[in-house]
C-alpha cells in the first residue's frame, strides 16, 4: 500500500506549483487556473487523510470544495469577461490603475 | 508459450477481449453506416448503396480505404497540437465507453477458466459513463477552435454547449433507476429488473420510469449530436460544423466516435430501462430459448435463395456463403443446448440494442432538426424540469412503498 | 515495488508534469489541457486510494464542466500567446535552490510525523458511495443546503454580468 505522506508530499508540490504559476504568470485566466490547482491539491490532502483513519468526512468536504469551486470559477470568469473587454487586454500588469 | 500464457493468464485474457471487442465494435460501426445509408435510403424510396459488392455490403470497405488514401491537409494557422489531439481524444474516449457494458449474464467456460463477458465490471459503471460523456464535450470544443475558422469555431461553440447543457438533463433522468436499482454498477441494474421473472416484459424499468427513459433518450440523442439535435454539425447549416477542416482519416475519426456513442447509447437504454439481456418473454417459457435459431435459420435459407438469383457473378458466391454460415450458426444452437443456454443473455441485448439503432436511424430519416435556440430552451425549461420531477416522483413513491 | 506504488508513481508523475506545463506553456489553451490532464491524474488517485465516488464527481464536475467553461471564455476572448515577462534572472539562480531545499524540508518533516499509516482501501464502492451520502444528508444537511444556495447565488452573479448595458 502507498504510504499517506506520500500523497502529502505530492499534495505539497502541486500547491507549491500552484503558487509558481499564480506568482509568475501575467495571462489572467491562467492565473485562475493556478487557483483551481492549488484546490486541487488541498482536496488531494483532505482524500489522503479520509482514507488514513477510515472516515468518509474528507471526502464529503472534497465535494464541498468542488462545488465552492464550481460557483467561484463561475462568477470569477465572468468578471474577467467584463474587465477584459473594458480594458481590451488579458495581461494582469495592464489592470493596474483603477482608472481604465 | 503455453507455460507463459497460463502464468499471466489475467492479462493475456484482459487483452485477447479487448483486442476482440475493438474489431467487433469497429466492424459494427463499418456496418451500421451501411444500415443507415440503406434505411434512409429506402426510407426515402431509393436504393442507397448496391454496386459496391452483394446489396452494397462491401460499401464500407470502399469508404474505409477512401478515408486511408484520400489526401489529408492541415489548414494553415492551426494549433497544431490541439488540431491532432482533438479528434483523438473523441475517438478514444468514445471507444473506452464500451469496456464498460456488459454483454451476458453468464462468464464463458474455455480452457478451464471462466471469461466474463465484458471487459470492465466497475462498481460505478454509470458514473463512470457520465465522466466519458463529460470529457467528450472537449474533442468538439477543440476541434472548434483549433481549425482557425470562423464556421467550425461557430459549430464546436454552439454544439459543446448543447452537448454540456443535456448533460444536466441525462444524469438527472437517470436517478430514478439508480433509486430503484440501488447501485452504480450495470449488472445489479439487469438484476434489480429480474426480481420477478415471470412478468417478462412488465418487469422492465420502463414502465416505472417511462418519463426517465423518454428523457434519457432524447437527452442522449442530443448528447450524440445526432438528428434532430444536429444543428451544429449539419452540411446545409454551418458548413459542416466543428469537423469542417478535418479531412480525410481526422474526419474518419469524428465519424466513428459518433457512431459508438451511438451504439453505447443503445446499450445503456437497453440495460437500465429495457432489461439488458433479459429476454421479454416470462421465465417459465422455455420454449422461447429456440427463437433465436427460429430467427437465425429461416434467415440463412433466405440469404441463400436470394445469393442464388442475385445478378452478379460476386453476389452469387458470396452470398450462399454468408447464408449458409447463418443457417449453420442456427442449426448449432438447436443441436447444443448448453451453447443456446449460453447464447440466451447475449441474444436478447444485441437484439434491443438493434431496435434501438433503427429507432436512431429512423429519426434520422424522418425528423427535421431543431433550431438553435429552440434546441437551448427545450433543454433548459422543458427536460430539465421533467427529469428533476421524475426524481422527485420516484423518490416519493419509493418512500410510501417502504413505509408500507 | 508492489503495483499500487507503481500506479502512484505514474500518475503522480503525470500530475506534477501537468502542473509544470502549467508554469512552461506560454498559450493558456495548452495550460488549460495540462491542467484537465493533472485532474485525470488526481481522480486516478482518488481511486487508488478507493474513493470511487469522489473520482468519478472529480472528472464529471471538475474536468468535464469547470474546465469546458475555462476553455470557453480563452476561445471566447481570443487568448493569445502570452508575452515575455522579465523575471530577474537572480530570482531564478536563487530562487530555485532555495524552493527546492525548501520543499525537500517538508517532505522530511511530513515522512518523519505520524501520519506514514498505510491508506487503506475501503471494501467495495457501494460502501464508500453510501457512506458518503449518509454523512452528507444526515451529518451535514445544513452545508449541503447552503452550498445550492451558493450554487444559486453564483448563477444568479453570472447572468448580471454576462448581460448587455441597458442602452
Amino acid at each position: 500500500m502507498v504510504p499517506t505522506s506520500y500523497y502529502l508530499i505530492l499534495s505539497a508540490v502541486l500547491f507549491g506549483l500552484g503558487v509558481v504559476a499564480f506568482v509568475f504568470k501575467r495571462n489572467v485566466i491562467t492565473i485562475f487556473m493556478s487557483i483551481e490547482l492549488m484546490l486541487n491539491a488541498v482536496n488531494l490532502a483532505f482524500v489522503a487523510f479520509s482514507q488514513a483513519r477510515h472516515q468518509s468526512d474528507g471526502q464529503v468536504f472534497v465535494l464541498f470544495v468542488i462545488v465552492v469551486a464550481a460557483a467561484e470559477a463561475a462568477v470569477g470568469l465572468g468578471i474577467i469577461i467584463l474587465t477584459a473587454r473594458n480594458r481590451q487586454s488579458l495581461n494582469v500588469e495592464r489592470v493596474d490603475l483603477l482608472k481604465l | 508459450m503455453i507455460s507463459f500464457l497460463n502464468a499471466n493468464a489475467t492479462i493475456v485474457i484482459y487483452f485477447v477481449k479487448i483486442a476482440l471487442l475493438l474489431f467487433i465494435v469497429l466492424t459494427v460501426n463499418a456496418y451500421l453506416t451501411w444500415f443507415e445509408r440503406k434505411v434512409v435510403a429506402h426510407m426515402q424510396s431509393r436504393w442507397g448503396p448496391h454496386r459496391v459488392g452483394p446489396h452494397g455490403l462491401l460499401q464500407p470497405l470502399a469508404d474505409g480505404a477512401k478515408f486511408l488514401l484520400k489526401e489529408d491537409p492541415t489548414p494553415a494557422g492551426v494549433d497544431k497540437f490541439t488540431y491532432f489531439l482533438a479528434p483523438l481524444m473523441a475517438l478514444a474516449l468514445a471507444l473506452t465507453s464500451i469496456a464498460i457494458i456488459p454483454f451476458g449474464p453468464q462468464p464463458l467456460h474455455i480452457f478451464g477458466r471462466d471469461i466474463t463477458l465484458g471487459i470492465a465490471d466497475l462498481n460505478i459503471g454509470i458514473l463512470a459513463l457520465f465522466a466519458i460523456t463529460a470529457l467528450s464535450v472537449y474533442g468538439v470544443a477543440l476541434a472548434g477552435w483549433s481549425s482557425n475558422s470562423k464556421y467550425p469555431l461557430l459549430g464546436g461553440l454552439r454544439s459543446s454547449a448543447q452537448m454540456v447543457s443535456y448533460e444536466l438533463a441525462l444524469t438527472m433522468s437517470v436517478v430514478g433507476v439508480l433509486l430503484l436499482a440501488g447501485s452504480f454498477n450495470l449488472r445489479d441494474i439487469i438484476s434489480a429488473q429480474a426480481h420477478h421473472p415471470e412478468r417478462g416484459i412488465f418487469g422492465w424499468n420502463v414502465w416505472p420510469q417511462i418519463l426517465g427513459f423518454f428523457c434519457f433518450f432524447v437527452a442522449a440523442v442530443a448528447e450524440t449530436n445526432r438528428v434532430p439535435f444536429d444543428l451544429p454539425e449539419a452540411e446545409s447549416e454551418l458548413v459542416a460544423g466543428f469537423h469542417t477542416e478535418y479531412a480525410s482519416f481526422k474526419f474518419a475519426m469524428f465519424f466513428i466516435a459518433e457512431y459508438t456513442s451511438m451504439i453505447t447509447v443503445s446499450c445503456l437504454c437497453t440495460i437500465m430501462f429495457f432489461g439488458g439481456w433479459l429476454s421479454p418473454f416470462p421465465a417459465s417459457w422455455t420454449f422461447t430459448h429456440y427463437l433465436p435459431s427460429l430467427i437465425l435459420l429461416p434467415f440463412g435459407l433466405w440469404v441463400i435463395w436470394d445469393g442464388i438469383r442475385y445478378e452478379t457473378v460476386f453476389g452469387k458466391i458470396i452470398l450462399p456463403g454468408v447464408g449458409t454460415a447463418i443457417a449453420g450458426i442456427g442449426a448449432v444452437l438447436i443441436a447444443f443446448p448448453a451453447v443456446n443456454e449460453f447464447i440466451q443473455g447475449p441474444f436478447w441485448l444485441l437484439a434491443k440494442i438493434f431496435v434501438f439503432l433503427f429507432v436512431y436511424v429512423w429519426m434520422r430519416g424522418t425528423l427535421p432538426r431543431f433550431r438553435y435556440d429552440q434546441l437551448m430552451s427545450f433543454g433548459w425549461k422543458l427536460l430539465l424540469p421533467i427529469s428533476i420531477a421524475n426524481v422527485v416522483i420516484t423518490a416519493f413513491v419509493m418512500l410510501l412503498r417502504g413505509a408500507r | 515495488m508492489t503495483p499500487q506504488l507503481a500506479i502512484f508513481f505514474v500518475l503522480a508523475a503525470l500530475a506534477v508534469l501537468g502542473a509544470l506545463n502549467l508554469i512552461l506553456q506560454r498559450h493558456p489553451i495548452h495550460s488549460a489541457l495540462s491542467l484537465i490532464v493533472v485532474m485525470i491524474a488526481l481522480a486516478g488517485l482518488y481511486l487508488l486510494m478507493g474513493s470511487e465516488f469522489v473520482a468519478a464527481v472529480q472528472i464529471i464536475v471538475y474536468g468535464g464542466a469547470i474546465m469546458v467553461l475555462f476553455v470557453f471564455v480563452i476561445m471566447l476572448l481570443n487568448a493569445g500567446v502570452e508575452e515575455r515577462t522579465n523575471v530577474s534572472k537572480l530570482a531564478g539562480v536563487a530562487g530555485i535552490p532555495l524552493a527546492v531545499a525548501l520543499l525537500g524540508f517538508l517532505a522530511a518533516a511530513i515522512a518523519r510525523s505520524n501520519e506514514s499509516a498505510q491508506a487503506g482501501l475501503q471494501s467495495g464502492a457501494l460502501a464508500n458511495t453510501k457512506e458518503i451520502s449518509t454523512m452528507l444528508f444526515k451529518d451535514f444537511v445544513y452545508p449541503f443546503e447552503l452550498t445550492s444556495f451558493l450554487i444559486l447565488v453564483a448563477i444568479l452573479g453570472a447572468i448580471v454580468l454576462a448581460q448587455r448595458e441597458k442602452s
